[in-house]
């Protein structure tokens, strides 16, 4: 029962993007189509899980000072061997990921759940942690994506969804990316009456350089 | 001399890093609230980029690139960058202490902005010379303070406002601010074209 917490925490409680507000750069430039979004979630997740793993798996080893670039390590490992493995196998949604994938290595979701829960739980939990917080992510990244490639192209996967409406393009476009984040965020509120905004004000928490940062004290990040 | 210009105008206004490249979203919101914290943070960003772009590029064209080890890109940039921040961060505070005061809170959350390590990453895919390079990383820099300072402008007075719907309060509206401001950046595409062909 407690495992079966952990896993389902990630998609809706904790949802890193819609909720938690982590890795908002590749949720905003990947959801132009559902194809990219689910790449990109699915990238994540399997950075994700294994960086939980062996985080978890190392936290007796890392001294506590040099713990973020030993994190950083591990994590960079598993996105280049993601790199290697999309560029092989599917080299299409290697090219439509672009330099969002090495940029994985600095998605805050991933190095978040490294600092908040790998390091402080057993090498289980983290793995269903990291498979969790990374559908939950695939999941928001899916759902903006529908959005986005529905009224920004009049698809749905490339499947053609309507025919005689001109589409508006400006959705998959940088504007149509923010406004459709604030509309689901808003959303979510609205759906938990306001708990969301609540967890948003101690969002830093989640953040790795909460430590280092000043607004942080303040609660003054992220909104 | 008009190639450079083309690179710092473009990445500056056309290829805006947060408003069109959609890297260093994370500061963008978190850090606009107040002008000053918007403008030490963009200096901090612009510093790192610049630096991190001159040690990153030699690394590349000298070392990876030479022994066929450009699979290992990622991790060496990310250390590099990671690296960097702490030394600067050392030399700051031992040597010029008021700028550290200003910058040095901002320094430790660049190792995750991902600004800085998608504009590495970018000189090295455009295969820009290393003056390009560098160029580059300056007009993302300016165009990242660009951004922040606009921003924390609309922000200022969004936020007095009592008009706003209830679950639109906070990130959303900012957001939707964002998105405001972003289609006017979009204005500038095709301003390259016009102003140096």
């Amino acid at each position: 029962m407690k495992k079966l917490k952990i896993l389902l925490n990630g998609l809706i409680k904790e949802n890193p993007v819609l909720v938690l507000c982590l890795g908002t750069c590749p949720t905003l430039a990947t959801s132009t189509s559902v194809a990219n979004a689910f790449g990109m979630g699915i990238a994540a997740t399997f950075v994700l899980l294994g960086s939980n793993v062996v985080i978890s798996l190392l936290k007796k080893v890392i001294p506590d000072k040099v713990r973020i670039p030993c994190y950083i390590v591990v994590i960079a490992t598993f996105v280049t061997v993601v790199e290697m493995l999309l560029h092989a196998f599917v080299p299409d949604i290697y090219d439509a990921l672009g330099i969002f994938l090495p940029l994985i290595v600095v998605n805050c979701i991933i190095l978040g759940r490294a600092e908040m829960f790998a390091n402080k739980n057993s090498v289980g939990d983290s793995a269903l942690d990291g498979i969790g917080m990374g559908l939950g992510f695939t999941l928001a990244l899916m759902l903006m994506a529908s959005i986005r490639e529905i009224i920004g192209s009049g698809t749905w996967l490339g499947i053609p969804l309507y025919s005689g409406i001109q589409p508006m393009s400006i959705m998959t476009l940088a504007p149509g990316g923010f406004f459709t984040f604030g509309c689901l965020v808003a959303l979510m509120n609205f759906v938990t009456k306001g708990k969301v905004r609540k967890k948003q004000k101690k969002g830093c928490a989640g953040c790795p350089s909460a430590a280092a940062c000043a607004g942080a004290e303040k609660g003054e990040c992220n909104a | 001399m008009k190639e450079m210009m083309i690179i710092l105008v473009g990445s500056i206004l056309v290829n805006n890093f947060v408003l069109s490249k959609f890297m260093g979203i994370c500061p963008f919101l978190g850090v606009s609230k107040k002008l000053d914290s918007a403008v030490g943070m963009s200096v901090a960003v612009t510093f790192v980029m610049a630096m991190a772009t001159a040690v990153t590029y030699p690394i590349q064209r000298g070392i990876l690139d030479r022994f066929n080890m450009g699979y290992l890109q990622t991790i060496v940039f990310i250390l590099v960058i990671a690296a960097l921040v702490q030394l600067v961060e050392i030399v700051l505070k031992k040597y010029i202490p008021p700028l550290y005061r200003s910058l040095g809170i901002y320094l430790p959350l660049i190792t995750t902005n991902c600004a800085v390590l998608g504009v590495t990453i970018l000189n090295i895919d455009e295969e820009y010379t290393f003056l390009q390079s560098m160029v580059n990383a300056l007009g993302a820099g300016l165009g990242f303070m660009l951004a922040m300072v606009l921003f924390c402008g609309v922000r200022s007075r969004m936020d007095e406002s009592k008009n706003i719907p209830e679950h639109f309060r906070g990130l959303p509206i900012t957001l939707i601010a964002a998105s405001i401001v972003s289609v006017a950046f979009m204005g500038f595409s095709g301003v390259v074209e016009g102003l140096f062909h």
